[in-house]
């Protein structure tokens, strides 16, 4: 073994194929195939005609697009995709805005008080939504927020995490930044916004593929406060969709196949953001 | 600012204490602008909400919003309502089960993906996938696959000549059920946070048990473990709480708390009281019990290992 390959965390090179490997290898693969079989088994029924979709065969004998043309016509499926999209992607954005200011403001602005606030919104990181779920409904109910986008959006921006890693990351950053700016006469919003921002941007982009796919996923609480089926969205619509069609799994599959599709393309782009904002988060 | 510069009539002058009082000043509103929002909406909708949940405890409250007090009442029946011990009884049989297994399976899986072998990128994405799918689309392919008779699993059994086994319909086998989709679904996220824990662990240390002659085994035992132990700490607070408060989605797409209310963990019994029989007050006076449970045990937890700092790392 070599320094270099010893020191190294990316593992390059040493990946040869002796026989320890070799078994390695063949333990992992089946691991892993028996990990992905169940994803695999929803696509192959998700093509495969009503008549053969409870087949043991993998391979769609004749494979068909209709589930999916199925799915779109028979129920409003284009809204709840759209609807999840502006919900997960209004979220995300507003989230990213807010945490970024108030981490900025938390790491670098001195003002009185400072600790205390930052231990009072990290204690909040221990209340899990399940539990506030019900007087989050009541102030939801106050506030007129039931069945509407806002009542989707607004409760599921604030959450401590991001502006825990935020602030963690901006402490890192030095000072001398901010310093000429501010001998320049820059404001800090200025500063924020032209300095800052730019700057974190790979753990922005870290913590939007996390936010996106944690709103896209939301299930219960859309469940509980709409009931408008213009505001449904997309994990709801499929869960109702498989009470309607029971039985009919070839079409429950391409719907839960298309809901899946949006998660499984940001894995597969955004695999080393997801892996690298779990492992900072595991480090306080 | 250009007040302050004319004022002590330099160029560069250093900063006179106009001048600082005033940057400070300029500082502490920025400072106020800048966390408005996050800290209005994480007062509305996070610690209003907690402080109202222990209140609502104490309150019966209908499903037409009527409130009225009702003393200690909700908690008293807590103590006498066997459905409620029933769900507690489920969720500690969850909890010490699930989180053993996640434990181990992380850790086994991540001590394989940190092999330097061929294909390891290929086998770390697949076993981390099923981690970012939603619990609705988990729920829906694994009834498919456990469907009684027609899913593929009852097929495989019935050739190997088993048959009439209902993976979700025998009360027996439910929560077995859910226990290994959910290892399923998480095992990919511990993997990544010990991987991550066994990176932190410096080569040298192998090096020098290898040239001493210890065996995988020893390394493991005597290296491995005890320099992971901050990793562990983690892995066992999160995983408790997780599994205790998560995992809602799921059952009620999966199972909805059956058959026979075999699956009827505690957070699904709060959901259910709450929102489909509409005793808010009763909901979360369990509720606040089980913050109360959690923050005790996380409390614990850091008495315990001092914060989740050992000894070595100071």
């Amino acid at each position: 073994m070599t320094a270099d390959t010893a020191t190294t965390t990316r593992y390059r090179g040493e990946r040869r194929w002796t026989p320890r490997n070799v078994l390695l290898v063949v333990v992992g693969l089946l691991v892993g195939a028996l990990t992905v079989f169940p994803l695999v088994w929803m696509l192959s029924g998700a093509f495969k005609t009503v008549d053969e979709v409870n087949d043991p065969a993998l391979i769609p004998a004749s494979p068909t697009w209709e589930n999916f043309t199925y799915v779109f016509t028979q129920v409003p499926f284009a809204r709840y995709l759209l609807n999840s999209l502006l919900v997960a992607g209004a979220v995300t954005l507003i989230a990213l805005w807010f945490h970024s200011m108030a981490a900025y403001a938390l790491a670098r602005l001195q003002f009185p008080g400072r600790e205390k606030l930052f231990a009072a919104i990290f204690a909040t990181l221990l209340v899990s939504l399940p539990v506030v779920m019900i007087p989050t409904f009541l102030v939801i109910r106050t506030l007129g927020l039931l069945d509407s986008y806002a009542g989707l959006i607004v409760p599921a921006i604030f959450n401590a995490f991001g502006i825990f890693l935020l602030r963690q990351f901006y402490i890192s950053l030095p000072p001398e930044l901010e310093e000429a700016a501010l001998v320049d006469g820059a404001s800090y919003w200025r500063i924020y916004r032209s300095i800052i921002v730019p700057l974190s941007r790979p753990i922005l982009a870290a913590l939007a593929v996390f936010f996106f796919l944690a709103n896209w996923n939301a299930f219960v609480w859309p469940l509980t406060i709409t009931s408008d089926p213009d505001l449904r969205v997309v994990q709801l619509g499929i869960a109702l969709f498989q009470q309607q069609y029971a039985s009919d799994w070839n079409y429950v599959l391409a719907a839960s196949t298309v809901a899946a599709l949006p998660t499984l393309l940001v894995f597969f782009f955004f695999q080393r953001q997801i892996v690298e904002s779990i492992k900072s988060a595991g480090f306080k | 600012m250009t007040l302050a510069l004319s004022r002590t009539a330099g160029r560069r002058a250093p900063a006179a204490p106009a001048t600082k009082a005033q940057a400070l000043r300029s500082q502490r509103r920025a400072a106020f602008w800048f966390l408005l929002p996050d800290t209005l909406g994480l007062l509305v909708f996070v610690a209003i909400p907690m402080l109202l949940s222990v209140l609502l405890g104490f309150f019966a409250v209908d499903g037409f919003g009527n409130i009225s007090f009702a003393g200690v009442d909700n908690y008293v029946r807590m103590g006498s309502d066997p459905q409620f011990w029933r769900s507690v009884q489920i969720t500690l049989t969850y909890l010490v089960v699930l989180v053993p297994l996640l434990y181990v399976v992380g850790l086994a899986l991540a001590l394989l993906v940190q092999q330097r072998i061929p294909l390891v990128g290929l086998i770390r994405s697949m076993l981390f996938v099923p981690y970012v799918i939603s619990l609705v689309v988990v729920a829906l392919v694994w009834e498919f696959i456990l469907g009684e008779r027609t899913g593929v699993l009852a097929q495989l059994l019935a050739a190997l000549g088993i048959e009439g086994v209902s993976f979700l319909g025998d009360p027996t086998l439910a929560l077995g059920t859910v226990i290994v989709v959910t290892l399923w679904f998480q095992m990919g996220y511990y993997m990544i946070i010990f991987l991550a824990g066994l990176q932190d662990i410096p080569g040298e240390y192998y090096e020098a048990a290898r040239i001493d002659g210890a065996s995988a085994w020893q390394r493991l035992l005597l290296i491995t473990m005890p320099l992971l132990r901050p990793t562990s700490f983690f892995v066992i607070v999160t995983a408790t709480v997780s599994v205790i408060t998560g995992g809602l989605d799921l059952i009620f797409v999966l199972t909805g708390g059956g058959p026979a209310g075999s699956t009827s963990l505690l957070i699904y019994f709060v959901y259910e009281q709450a929102f489909l029989f509409g005793d808010l007050g009763y909901a979360a006076a369990i509720g606040s019990v089980l913050t109360l449970v959690l923050l005790a045990w996380t409390g614990l937890m850091f008495a315990v290992t001092r914060g989740g700092r050992f000894d070595h790392d100071s």
